[in-house]
């Protein structure tokens, strides 16, 4: 990668413009937040593609659906609380129902966005996007991630939700080793003792426990689970075999996303003790992005913390 | 476009009868908003609309959204008048296994341009669809058929403000104004009014009918067809319920169950027999 991308959104925006350059039907809209959501970028390349609807995101839902209709590819972007709550409905009805090919990529998950405050802070969006059938779920974790990531998502039939942070992101993957494939989770470290899965933002920070439990005589698997839906049965199946405990970690609330999804496998294939690491079924507040996640316990010590306990419950 | 008023009358009155029917046979569904709609539905599908039952894919053919997406029966019984599935299909409607969903599917109905069904939404869908269109150099037309309630919904104003901002002038919105919805009258729940001032404040271009006339309906479509740089919406006062006189203007029969004695009434109101749909099943098997 010739230049450093700061982060997930502007990779979005610069993978966006590369698909527009691969295919003249990628369209994009946008409800008046294109500077956050960085669809900016294609509007600079492709003005006579980029749609603006206003603020005004569940028209923007329906006329994402009648583009897809007549064969061109919509791209549709807002933060993730919009997009996923207030627009919901008629993702659910207008787009996943009927299996069109709209792409729905959001920027600003989570409690990290900081200061805007717990009405922007979407820690819900994973748990409402993957209980709607016909929808596949990913979390991009770093740009070298997100780049790839959005090609695929063009290339995919049918809805996408695309869930992306807004703050500035470490390179975790070189883009020559980094292999995706929807349903197929990542493995980002090897390790025996215990697995880590985790999404987005928090795969930095479990890389960073992962270093931590190792000081400690530790070895840390940690998993990526980029793609929620559908998600890599086989692979948390094989971890809580393998490593006999499981810390999920994420920027969302440990009921129904991520943690959600992994105790919802292992309760029914695998039962081995599991600790979640998320915000904790409560709204957060404002703050800088890292106090915040700090206060709310979103750190690489808490998720190292959560690997004792983990591995405390194990019986065996 | 076909302007044998007489003969779209008669078509009006076969499809509110499949209608009626098949809404009987399902044990469910809303009579009242199929009923109001069967003019506009008939001008549309059999004068309007460039389309070709054989090619249902056909991406060139008009499109239609049935934005009130409740009043199926009366677009079930549209398609299947012009072939796009077996007239008998009709009397699956609402049953498990039957591509006549409760609400209009475009992945399982033949000729089904939208899935609708929850108001506000295919107005959207239209609105998307015209862009496509515009964007494509396409020339093809759309059409959303709007309830009166569903003017209540924030969402259709969101569609009206970008259909206007888009210039839109491939997209003819029709409101079908019975004045009824499930709680009551329009008025007493939410009231809409004034319409006409509303949809010409968005920047469409107003025209109003009575939507039982067939032959004022057909020049408002051909209007809006000659309008250029906005999009047209046809205000179509109507009544609900219309052709049974028990339903006309009766909340109740927006979604009643159509009993025996009900149904039986309403056929001979719309001098309707079983011979009718036996000459119907055997015109389209011909």
């Amino acid at each position: 990668m010739p230049e450093k991308i700061p982060n997930n959104r502007v990779a979005y925006g610069k993978a966006l413009v590369s698909v527009g350059e691969m295919y003249p039907n990628v369209v994009v809209l946008e409800a008046d937040l294109g500077k956050g959501t960085q669809t900016v970028l294609f509007r600079e390349r492709f003005p006579e593609r980029y749609f603006p609807v206003g603020i005004a995101e569940g028209n923007m839902m329906g006329v994402a659906a009648g583009l897809a209709t007549t064969g061109l590819i919509p791209f549709a972007s807002t933060f993730c609380v919009f997009a996923s709550m207030r627009a919901v409905e008629q993702f659910r009805n207008s787009i996943a129902y009927p299996r069109l090919n709209v792409k729905v990529v959001a920027t600003n998950a989570g409690i990290e966005i900081g200061p805007d405050g717990a009405t922007h802070q979407a820690i819900e969006d994973i748990a409402i996007m993957r209980a709607i059938p016909n929808v596949t779920v990913l979390v991009p974790s770093d740009p070298v991630m997100t780049m790839k990531l959005i090609p695929m998502v063009a290339n995919s039939v049918g809805p996408v939700y695309v869930r992306i942070g807004r703050q500035d992101t470490p390179y975790i993957y070189d883009e020559n080793n980094l292999h995706l494939e929807f349903g197929k989770a990542v493995l980002a470290r090897e390790g025996h003792d215990v697995t880590i899965i985790a999404i987005g933002n928090m795969v930095c920070r479990s890389l960073a426990a992962a270093e931590l439990l190792e000081r400690e005589g530790i070895s840390a698997r940690v998993l990526d689970m980029f793609s929620i839906k559908p998600l890599d049965t086989a692979a948390i199946v094989q971890a809580a075999r393998e490593t006999g405990c499981i810390v999920t970690a994420e920027d969302h609330n440990i009921l129904g996303g991520l943690g959600g999804a992994v105790a919802e496998v292992l309760s029914t294939e695998m039962p081995v003790p599991l600790v979640r690491v998320g915000v904790q079924d409560t709204f957060a507040e404002s703050g800088d992005g890292e106090a915040v996640l700090r206060a709310y316990g979103l750190t690489a010590e808490r998720i190292a913390a959560a690997a004792h306990t983990a591995m405390a419950r194990r019986t065996s | 476009m076909n302007r044998d008023i007489h003969q779209l009358e008669t078509i009006a009155n076969e499809l509110r009868c499949l209608a009626l029917r098949a809404i009987y046979l399902a044990g469910s569904g809303h009579p009242g908003g199929s009923l109001s709609a069967a003019e506009i539905v008939t001008t549309l599908y059999f004068s309007v609309l460039n389309i070709d039952p054989t090619r249902p894919d056909w991406p060139e053919r008009d499109r239609v959204v049935l934005s009130k997406g409740h009043g199926c029966p009366i677009l079930y019984a549209a398609l299947a008048k012009r072939g796009y599935f077996p007239i008998e299909e009709l009397w699956t409607l609402r049953k498990l296994g039957s591509r006549l969903q409760g609400h209009p599917d475009m992945r399982k109905t033949p000729g089904i341009d939208a899935t609708t069904g929850s108001l506000g939404q295919g107005i959207s869908v239209a609105v998307g669809m015209a862009l496509g269109g515009k964007f494509q150099k396409k020339s093809y037309r759309v059409y959303a058929i709007m309830g009166c309630g569903e003017q209540q919904e924030g969402q259709v104003w969101e569609a009206a403000m970008s259909a206007a901002h888009y210039c839109l002038d491939n997209l003819v919105g029709v409101v079908d104004y019975n004045t009824l919805q499930i709680d009551g009258c329009n008025a007493e729940i939410m009231e809409i009014a004034p319409l006409t001032e509303k949809w010409r404040a968005f920047g469409w271009r107003v025209l109003e009918v009575n939507g039982h006339d067939i032959a004022q309906l057909l020049d408002a479509f051909a209007e809006a067809k000659n309008t250029r740089g906005k999009p047209t919406v046809i205000i179509a006062h109507t009544i609900k319920g219309k052709g049974v006189s028990f339903m006309e203007n009766q909340v109740k029969w927006h979604s009643s169950v159509l009993t025996k004695e009900f149904y039986e009434q309403a056929m001979t109101e719309l001098r309707c027999t079983e011979q009718f749909f036996k000459e119907e099943k055997e015109a389209l098997h011909a």
